[in-house]
């Protein structure tokens, strides 16, 4: 029985090992292939090692998307601390405060994370226009903390209502009112949320595609539409394009790697049922 | 002493209160007036431009009803997005709850490293949609990749992925065939791969909130795995099936990155979706109207979805 148990056991790790081998395949290959010469890149030899390791192509790749890199920082830093700030007091608002109809407005305010953002670029980039930031990344800002705030607002929501009610009541009765609860209880008790609406909100900003493409031009371009770019192009070498979305990917994968935790957080907020 | 206190107080509280939900109110305001423009607003008026003759690069706001409608839908190109998008919608589903599931299961047996296999299985989930599509559309060249392993094991005939032209069965109907386009099934690869591990989370919240004495209870009824799995595991994961299929389905109908950055809308349209066919249509074709129908068809599909379901859990939250 105890061996049958055993046998067991270690069928379990060894299904759980190769399906981890399988989600990392792509990771196999971005890596050796960046790490080729382009005399070595060939594509018979796609999944051999390369004979002589050489920064070549990350050197080429940085060298085309480096400025690109830049720009999803100058985007992605502004637009998560102003959706995290909104999230931090709508949620605050409707945790703590239901007053009658809080629950059509959080509605109204979360619909806004499903729609499909094609039905409102063509407006989008029309009023950009009208106020002189289409084409630029302060417009972007604008794009991704208008369109941040429903799951910011959500994830402060579930947040903030594991924090008990008591504590606001015993604080409204020493005489605290609603910015002072809010600045000296609730922001206090926050950071654990801030992270959690830090991590989604920069990784979604980040990883952006379509507000990217559909409001910048270069070089005002984030990382993704440069990928993008440099994948498309027929002669770019495919050790420059792993190289390039490996230099993409890094920023949200040492996030992941160190924060993970607060990611999965973020993930099941984003799921509604908090 | 003690009975004035005792009147006071709730007294005080509920003036209190009050004013506190008067800046609870104003609180909002700043967010409601944004998104009533961005999101309410601008779906308004996306919805005014699909009724308009503007299908050129000057704006023209003649008002045509429903006839852009009637012509995008007769279109190869939007009926061929139609039954991509039903066909990677349903498979997209069935995949990663099946995936997902079972990574769940095998994670919730008490093994070592859990949370380093949690992890592994979900980090795709933190990468972009087009670094996802860049590497997956190398692996998957038919000249490389995964073919150079099925030749290896001496598959004569290997896929042509993405490049595929291929529908299965290819039934005509309207103006195109209907069936499983075989191309699809290259970035079905990829995005489950991204996307399975969303699932999989969601899925372990589930079991983990399965109380154990339910277990036991089948335990002491002489219940095996198996059974235990199918008439106590499962029916306590509806809800969590529900939300998994929910939020899936919207992503789905949204995907873009993916195939703009892997195959693009592929020869015959066998790769395009809604999103891919809006873009171009409004920002290379200039067909702006046109392009508003498609992303107006887009939003009446995911409202469809997306809106019972937020009320039935808000609801459930009062």
């Amino acid at each position: 029985m105890l061996a049958i148990r055993r046998i067991n056991r270690g069928l379990l790790y060894v299904l759980l090992l190769l399906i981890a081998c399988f989600y990392l395949i792509p990771v196999y290959v971005v890596l050796v292939t960046s790490f080729k010469t382009n005399t070595e890149v060939s594509l018979s030899q796609m999944w051999w090692l390369p004979h002589q390791w050489s920064l070549q192509a990350l050197g080429a790749a940085w060298h085309a998307l480096g400025p690109n890199f830049g720009n999803s920082f100058m985007l992605a830093i502004p637009a998560t601390i102003l959706a995290s700030l909104f999230g931090s007091i709508n949620g605050y608002a409707l945790s703590k405060w239901k007053f009658k109809g809080a629950n059509v407005v959080f509605f109204l305010i979360l619909f806004g994370m499903f729609i499909p953002y094609q039905s409102v670029l063509i407006p989008l980039l029309k009023v950009l226009d009208l106020i002189s930031l289409y084409n630029t990344i302060p417009g972007l800002i604008l794009v991704h903390v208008v369109y941040g705030i429903p799951i910011c607002t959500l994830i402060f929501r579930n947040f903030y209502a594991s924090i008990p009610t008591d504590i606001i009541e015993s604080a409204q009765i020493d005489g605290t009112g609603y910015w002072g609860i809010y600045r000296h209880i609730i922001l206090p008790l926050s950071i654990s949320g801030f992270v959690v609406a830090g991590i989604w909100e920069f990784t979604q900003v980040w990883n952006n595609f379509l507000f990217a493409v559909a409001v910048t031009n270069p070089p005002h371009q984030p990382v993704t539409v440069a990928l993008v770019n440099i994948a498309g192009s027929q002669t770019v070498q495919f050790n420059e394009q792993m190289a390039s979305a490996l230099i993409a990917s890094i920023p949200t994968l040492i996030v992941y790697i160190f924060l993970g935790k607060y990611f999965v957080r973020g993930l099941l907020a984003g799921s509604v049922k908090g | 002493m003690d009975v004035q206190l005792a009147k006071t107080g709730p007294e005080r509280r509920r003036k209190r209160l009050s004013s506190g939900k008067i800046w609870s109110m104003i609180t909002l305001i700043p967010s409601m007036i944004l998104l009533l423009i961005f999101v309410y607003g601008f779906i308004g008026w996306t919805g005014w431009v699909s009724t308009t003759a503007w299908n050129s690069i000057i704006p023209n706001f003649l008002s045509v009803g429903l006839k852009n409608y009637q012509i995008v839908f007769q279109t190869f190109r939007f009926q061929s997005d139609i039954r991509n998008m039903v066909v990677f919608t349903v498979l997209f589903i069935l995949i990663c709850l099946i995936v997902g599931l079972c990574l769940a299961l095998l994670i919730d047996q008490r093994i070592k490293a859990e949370s380093f296999f949690r992890s592994l299985y979900l980090f795709p989930m933190a990468i972009s949609a087009v670094a996802t599509g860049v590497v997956w559309s190398w692996l998957l060249n038919p000249d490389t990749g995964v073919n150079l392993i099925l030749k290896a094991f001496g598959l004569k005939h290997v896929p042509q992925w993405f490049l595929s032209t291929r529908i299965v069965p290819g039934i005509p109907g309207g103006q195109i065939q209907i069936g499983i386009p075989i191309a699809l099934l290259a970035v079905l690869i990829a995005s489950v791969w991204q996307m399975s591990g969303f699932a999989m989370a969601v899925y372990l919240a589930g079991l983990r909130g399965i109380p154990d004495e339910l277990k036991e209870a089948a335990k002491i009824d002489g219940a095996n795995a198996w059974r235990t799995f199918w008439s106590v595991i499962l029916p306590q994961l509806k809800a969590t099936t529900t939300t998994i299929i929910i939020i899936l389905t919207a992503a789905s109908l949204k995907v873009f990155g993916l195939i703009y950055a892997m195959t693009g809308p592929g020869q015959d349209f066998v790769t395009d979706m809604p999103s891919m066919n809006m873009f171009q249509t409004t920002y290379q074709g200039d067909q702006f109207a046109q392009g508003a129908v498609i992303s107006i068809v887009m939003l009446i599909l995911i409202a469809l979805f997306i809106i019972p379901y937020l009320i039935s859990t808000l609801r459930e939250e009062e």
